[in-house]
């Protein structure tokens, strides 16, 4: 974090006032990459004597060795999987948890090979689910794999990101388990999958139009009546971040 | 049945009209619609410790066609709209809904693209019952206030109008049916207490006042 | 099914020819050809069950394709209940996203939101921090909630196999537990008691002694249940060799739980993958051997009895202490008392944040109006809830409102073996599966 003069001293002088607007379009709550308490961005500092100015951290691949089991099931991975050079974005170890972003083409292979090597062993699939990063990275949907393995007790995520609109393969050949879960990343996030047996949506109704829980998808909700007020609905209040 | 039509309005019409509402409100069957958490309090209501049975409705009937209330307990989401709808037209008359929980009768707490916000956008509803979820006591106030408008229900169309000829005389009782909570209904004292209320209209603040009574720092007698 | 013939005979015969082949066509093929199809067993219809049906657990919708009694294909649709609550989630801060969470599935809420807040934890980083007290009452009130579910679990299961007065026992038992939720919380349901950072307020007297209470009552009903349904010929007809489903099945379609066990495999995450203290206390992990819903029954049952011994000891342990963390800057501000007009702060703690400490008026306003703030990352944690494993991603970018969450709920994967255990099956036997899967629709479409 380093400390730099800001010229405007971090007051927005044009931007809009968030607030209580019907007719504000959907407001998702704003990273806070830089703003401060009570939606100021920069620093809110209007003596003009330097302010803090807090940078985003970069998302950085951890630097081996990794500690734990994870350098195991790395070496083994690398060990059963000729390409993992090329399929292996980043490794992240943080919070005590392993995540391998995968490149997208090659995530069917990879998780075969972690189903079926024998010092790897991730039989179940926990979890498979999306995350919308819209803003902060040009290939927004990033899809997450929850492997545990049964035989050594151990979890690892598998992290694989594509633009909206791009696909990619899906796993429901390694394990069946995905099947209803890709749907659902796919009726929520628009993701789709190459391979699946059937990709409809699952949750939302089948004509639906949209995705849900992209970020630039609105709450959808309706302004709340009471005796005296009337409260907007909750993407377009007042956030303090 | 072609007897409340053939009938002349007046007496007879009057004692059919009584017994025929009697016999309703005495054996509400519910089309069972449990949707979410409060589908789970409307089955504790049914359960033993608070027991709608004493009030014959302890039998949910699964098929619309043999139910007259439809209870909508839990959050509707748009996918369920039209089945609500469905299940709602299959019912024959007389019928009616009590939307229970603040799901069902203003989208609750999901202010969101996926809920319908109120049932009401969907069917007619006669009694709202709010609460996250409504305790099953709650739920039989709502039943108990249903009962009671289904006891002033006209019958057929003749009964309509001499509901209108009433109404237009002002031959209206004062408390309209299902108003008064049931806690008052069922003391004469204090049914009369709340009729005298609602002629003042204030029977909200009647209601406070009772209730500060009860509060031990309140009372004059407290140290 | 259509009887595929290999018999050639019913096809034209052929030959070749200088001028190609040749088919010599008879009209007698067409009456063997029909008369190979039996028209009393080839006769599907589609029956469409729910979502508004009395044995669907909530708003499931099975699509069956039926000949005779036999289902051939079964498609469960789901979605009836979608409520939004993940990008409902995105709008409100991390305190307030347990009311949310708490309504997913709402059968078992208490483990929604220890889901959630042991993510929130992670990713705050505060795990060991956690008081031993508020450790103790959440693994409480888990198991507690586990004994509920299971009680809803019987009740709804015998009413739908015929046992309808299991419905009135299941649900009379389960009011003792809702009445402890009720001492402690103030809801029967959906309590929002357990908060990041530990519970929302301590174990009062009265809610104690009800528990010990219900320890002593509890054992008694389960043998009478065991009495009526146990030994019981019409259960056992029902049961065994139902909606069977191996290990590899289990394991391929991601279904856990009591499923999973009944099949043989003692995968439990309180045991294999410790959260809470569950690693101090003693307790078995029951198994069955059948994978039917036989051995669900009594895999559940075992269950029950092993939750009361953990209630027992939970309760043994309690030591006075406080029940959220120390760290002012996220622990929940109110200390919560009931006083002459109901619940709310307790007067010294109005006191304290009105006249005595500027401090505690601060963290009482920032955390109730902007929340506390999460470093960025993401975490996944997974607990054994009575239906499986309930797992919560939680990313956060740095700020007061979770990035994304998503529940991994065991309803909603665990459905999906619903056509293993039905394709082929009687019609009833579907009704048996689908109930021994024990879905909860809440927590399916959240």
């Amino acid at each position: 974090m380093s400390v730099e003069p800001n010229p405007n001293g971090g007051v927005p002088v044009e931007a809009d006032p968030v607030g209580a607007d019907f007719d504000a379009p959907a407001q998702t709550p704003a990273s806070p990459q830089q703003k401060g308490m009570f939606g100021i961005s920069g620093t809110g500092d209007v003596s003009g004597f330097g302010g803090l100015v807090r940078r985003r951290p970069e998302l950085v691949g951890s630097p081996k060795p990794y500690g734990g089991y994870f350098d195991e099931v790395t070496d083994a991975l690398e060990e059963a999987y000729p390409g993992f050079a090329d399929a292996i974005e980043k490794v992240v170890v943080d919070r005590g948890e392993l995540t391998l972003h995968i490149v997208p083409e090659k995530i069917a292979e990879v998780a075969q090979i972690m189903r079926d090597d024998e010092a790897l062993r991730f039989e179940l699939l926990s979890s498979l689910s999306g995350v919308d990063y819209l803003g902060s990275d040009p290939r927004r949907l990033h899809i997450c794999y929850e492997l545990v393995s049964m035989t050594y007790r151990r979890r690892i995520r598998l992290e694989a990101a594509i633009p909206a609109g791009a696909s990619l393969p899906s796993v429901t050949t390694v394990y069946p388990t995905a099947d209803w879960q890709e749907r659902e990343t796919y009726d929520m996030f628009g993701v789709i999958f190459t391979g699946h047996p059937n990709l409809t949506r699952v949750l939302m109704p089948d004509d639906w139009e949209g995705f849900p829980q992209r970020k630039d998808y609105p709450l959808g909700g309706v302004p709340v009546e009471y005796k005296g007020a009337e409260i907007p609905p909750p993407d377009q209040r007042r956030v303090y971040q | 049945m072609g007897i409340e039509e053939k009938l002349p309005s007046g007496i007879l019409l009057t004692s059919v009209e009584k017994l025929s509402n009697w016999a309703r409100k005495s054996s509400f069957w519910g089309a069972t619609f449990g949707l979410a958490c409060c589908a789970i309090e409307m089955m504790a209501a049914g359960a033993p410790h608070y027991d709608l049975g004493r009030w014959g409705m302890e039998v949910f009937r699964a098929s619309p066609r043999q139910a007259d209330l439809m209870i909508v307990a839990g959050r509707v989401s748009q996918k369920m709209a039209p089945v609500v709808r469905q299940i709602y037209d299959q019912m024959p008359e007389p019928r009616s809904v009590i939307s229970m929980g603040v799901c069902a009768s203003s989208g609750g707490m999901f202010n969101n693209y996926a809920i319908v916000q109120g049932v009401d956008h969907i069917i007619p509803v006669d009694i709202y019952l709010p609460g996250c979820p409504p305790r099953p006591e709650m739920l039989i106030d709502a039943i108990l206030k249903m009962r009671e408008k289904v006891m002033a229900a006209p019958l057929g169309p003749t009964g309509r109008k001499m509901l209108e000829a009433r109404k237009a005389e002002g031959k209206v009782p004062i408390v309209a049916p299902g108003a008064m909570p049931s806690s008052y209904r069922a003391d004469k004292v204090r049914s009369a207490e709340w009729t005298q209320a609602v002629k003042e209209g204030r029977e909200e603040q009647l209601r406070i006042e009772n209730w500060m009574k009860l509060q031990p720092h309140m009372r004059e007698d407290h140290k | 099914m259509t009887s595929s013939t290999t018999d050639d005979s019913v096809y034209a015969t052929e030959r070749e020819t200088t001028e190609g082949r040749v088919f010599n066509v008879t009209g007698g093929d067409w009456d063997t050809v029909t008369g190979s199809i039996d028209p009393l067993s080839n006769e599907k219809i589609v029956v469409n069950m729910g979502p508004q049906h009395p044995s669907t657990h909530g708003v499931l919708r099975l699509v069956l394709e039926l000949e005779g009694e036999t289902v051939t294909e079964a498609r469960p649709v789901v979605g009836y209940l979608h409520t939004g609550i993940e990008k409902s989630l995105e709008y409100r801060n991390w305190v307030q996203g347990v009311t949310f969470v708490t309504r997913a599935d709402y059968l078992a809420p208490m483990f929604n939101e220890a889901g959630y807040c042991l993510a929130v934890e992670k990713l705050l980083g505060i795990t060991d921090e956690i008081t031993e007290r508020a450790n103790t009452i959440r693994v409480l009130f888990m198991e507690l909630n586990r004994i509920s579910s299971h009680l809803v679990w019987l009740g709804t299961t015998g009413l739908e196999l015929g046992a309808i007065s299991m419905m009135l026992y299941g649900f009379r038992e389960r009011e003792h537990i809702l009445q402890i939720f009720e001492e402690t919380s103030g809801l029967r349901m959906n309590a929002a008691y357990i908060r990041p950072g530990g519970v929302a307020q301590d174990l009062p007297p009265s809610a104690e002694k009800k528990i010990r209470d219900f320890l002593v009552y509890m054992p008694k009903k389960l043998k009478e249940y065991e009495a009526m349904l146990s030994g019981q010929a019409i259960w056992h007809e029902r049961t065994k060799g139902v909606a069977v489903l191996d290990v590899t099945g289990c394991l391929a379609l991601g279904v856990t739980g009591p499923v999973l066990r009944s099949a043989g495999l003692a995968w439990d995450l309180r045991k294999t993958m410790p959260y809470c203290g569950y690693e101090t206390y003693e307790f078995d992990v029951p198994t069955a051997t059948t994978a039917d819903v036989w051995g669900r029954y009594l895999v559940r049952i075992a269950e029950i009895k092993e939750s009361l011994k953990i209630v027992e000891q939970a309760m043994d342990r309690l030591k006075p202490g406080p029940v959220m963390i120390a760290d002012k800057k996220i622990a929940w501000p109110a200390q919560l008392a009931v006083g002459l007009d109901g619940m709310g702060n307790s007067l010294e703690h109005v006191a304290k944040i009105m006249g005595q400490s500027m401090e505690s008026l601060i963290h009482h306003f920032k955390l109730v109006t902007e929340g506390f703030r999460v470093p960025p990352g993401q975490v996944y944690v997974g607990i054994e809830h009575p239906r499986g494993e309930l797992g919560v991603h939680a990313v956060s970018d740095g700020g007061t409102h979770p990035y994304r969450v998503h529940m991994r709920d065991p309803s909603f994967v665990n459905l999906q073996a619903i056509p293993a255990m039905a394709e082929g099956a009687l019609l009833a036997d579907v009704i048996a599966g689908g109930a021994s899967l024990d879905p909860v629709m809440g927590g399916c479409d959240r």
